[in-house]
């Protein structure tokens, strides 16, 4: 098994398309840093405009505001809608790629389980996933902090704004991508059940975007018929939750309590639904792969 | 006979003595009343201008209905005549607009363009409500409403309402720092706008949770901001760059 992962492995990262993902990352990454270095304080009068006549806002507390962890914040808060594109590049291409190059029956010859094979496939799409964002959690993360130095975050939510003293984030980070590797595995076990259907990668990519698309609309959207019926069983409702390690508690008079978070039973619930639909997925993939004819 | 007469004179020097007295006492005390305002408003003044510039360390807490803050420990630079700055330096501060007003010298910057008006004194407490009318039509501050301890000369509380930004309250604990009309513990109250954000920016993770303060939000406008004073460094000089 350990073998064939690395094999696996050595696929994926021999080809260069599976760099493209990294680039595009480095590049989105970069490009948000550069635009928030040089214009960040007009970006900041834009978000903060119906505070302006309440507040204070001098160009110290612009520089202030404006450090690596409020960066990273906006750069995941951006990237991580346009991620599933990149999973879905390499776990839509697992089965699909193989079954257009013809080469999956040969592959099947090997004295291991149609099961044993998914996994190791799957397993090869998660790790390349996680390589992804470590990718990015170096880039936004250290880069933006290197960048813009460090100071107390503060999250600017539609009906409040949260702050938490700067030693407090770290750790809330590590939370956060932690769950966002969950959330990226689950688009991946998506892509990777369809890509089980096809013989070419690109139904499978396209497939996976535009359901990622379909639901993420919807749960952004409030509309009161889908709210509690629909929505909270959309994994891409749930593929936010890595926000809610930045919602903190706060006591009776508004201050904030350091080490806090506002609803964590909420985002266990979350991530309970993310993790049942991977083993969905992956397990719908597995039956459906068991039992299929491989021709090709 | 003699001492009849003499009963009837003394009798009538002590009448006199005592309309002198009473009319004297009215006098006085009307003499009081009427230069009470004026001459408290002087003492406050006074006690207040001993300070020309200060250093202040302090823990700050903001109340508002919309934000979770930390504490945070600050420190305000004072210089006259109406100099002012709150400095977070190790992380960031919502500073309230009109947070000048906690240093009380700036109610009295144009004092000489204001009309004085004495209220009396406040039910329970005692203090003595006096109240400020600028003359100047122009001027942001319409009314200030100070009042005052007229024992200590201190002002405990000031409401000061201005055109352009609502009204502003102040409530003055003094202790360490009562020979200079400084406080030890300033709660300064502001108006506060609706904050709100378009969840298509801010992409919103909702838990499910039912939020409870959207009637409070509804309500309570208004925004708190505490500062506690651990110390002063007063008189020694504060330079111009750290106001800008």
């Amino acid at each position: 098994m350990r073998r064939l992962l690395q094999i696996e492995l050595f696929k994926i990262f021999k080809r260069p398309r599976t760099y493209i993902a990294f680039g595009a990352i480095a590049s989105i990454v970069l490009l948000i840093q550069i635009a928030l270095k040089y214009d960040g304080k007009s970006y900041i009068d834009l978000l903060l405009n119906n505070l302006k006549d309440s507040f204070d806002f001098t160009d110290d507390f612009k520089s202030k505001l404006l450090n690596g962890y409020l960066i990273c914040f906006i750069i995941l808060n951006t990237l991580l809608i346009q991620m599933p594109l990149l999973v879905a590049l390499i776990a839509g291409d697992s089965i699909a790629g193989e079954a257009n190059m013809g080469t999956l029956r040969l592959s099947l010859t090997k004295p291991i389980s149609r099961t044993q094979y998914m996994l190791v496939k799957f397993s090869a799409s998660v790790i390349y996933t996680i390589a992804l964002l470590i990718c990015m959690a170096i880039l936004a993360l250290l880069g933006s902090v290197l960048i813009f130095g460090t100071n107390d975050m503060v999250v600017l939510r539609s009906e409040g704004i949260e702050q938490i003293k700067s030693f407090d984030v770290v750790w809330r980070y590590i939370c956060a991508f932690g769950y966002a590797a969950v959330a990226l595995t689950t688009v991946s076990a998506l892509s990777f059940l369809l890509s089980v259907f096809a013989e070419n990668a690109i139904g499978p990519i396209i497939a996976t975007m535009s359901i990622v698309i379909v639901f993420t609309i919807l749960s952004e959207m409030n509309i009161p018929i889908y709210d509690n019926t629909i929505k909270p069983y959309l994994f891409t409702t749930h593929m936010v939750a890595w926000k809610g390690f930045f919602y903190v508690k706060a006591d009776a008079e508004g201050t904030t309590i350091n080490g806090s978070i506002e609803n964590l039973p909420a985002i266990i619930r979350s991530l309970s639904i993310l993790l049942i639909y991977i083993i969905l997925f992956f397990g719908s993939a597995v039956w459906v792969f068991r039992k299929k004819d491989i021709l090709s | 006979m003699v001492h009849r007469s003499w009963c009837m004179f003394a009798g009538s020097i002590m009448h006199c003595k005592i309309f002198i007295l009473t009319a004297g006492l009215l006098f006085f005390t009307e003499m009081i009343k009427a230069q009470t305002a004026d001459e408290i408003i002087q003492q406050v003044k006074a006690k207040l201008d001993k300070v020309s510039d200060y250093e202040a360390k302090g823990k700050m807490k903001t109340n508002v209905i919309f934000i979770k803050a930390p504490v945070a420990t600050v420190k305000i630079y004072y210089k006259k005549p109406n100099k002012l700055k709150i400095n977070n330096e190790s992380g960031i501060s919502f500073i309230p607009k009109g947070s000048l007003n906690i240093n009380l010298n700036n109610i009295f910057v144009n004092t000489t363009g204001f009309d004085i008006i004495d209220v009396g004194k406040e039910n329970g407490t005692n203090l003595r409500i006096i109240k400020l009318l600028p003359k100047d039509e122009n001027s942001d501050v319409v009314l200030s409403t100070l009042y005052i301890d007229e024992a200590q000369s201190l002002i405990k509380k000031s409401t000061t309402t201005t055109k352009e930004n609502g009204t502003y309250e102040l409530e003055m604990t003094y202790g360490k720092f009562i020979e200079y009309g400084l406080a030890d513990k300033v709660i300064f109250t502001f108006n506060t706008k609706e904050y709100k954000l378009p969840k298509g920016v801010t992409f919103d993770y909702d838990d499910g949770s039912k939020k409870e303060q959207d009637a409070a939000r509804l309500k309570n406008r208004k925004g708190k901001v505490e500062i506690v004073y651990s110390g002063y460094i007063i008189n020694k000089g504060v330079p111009d760059s750290v106001f800008q």
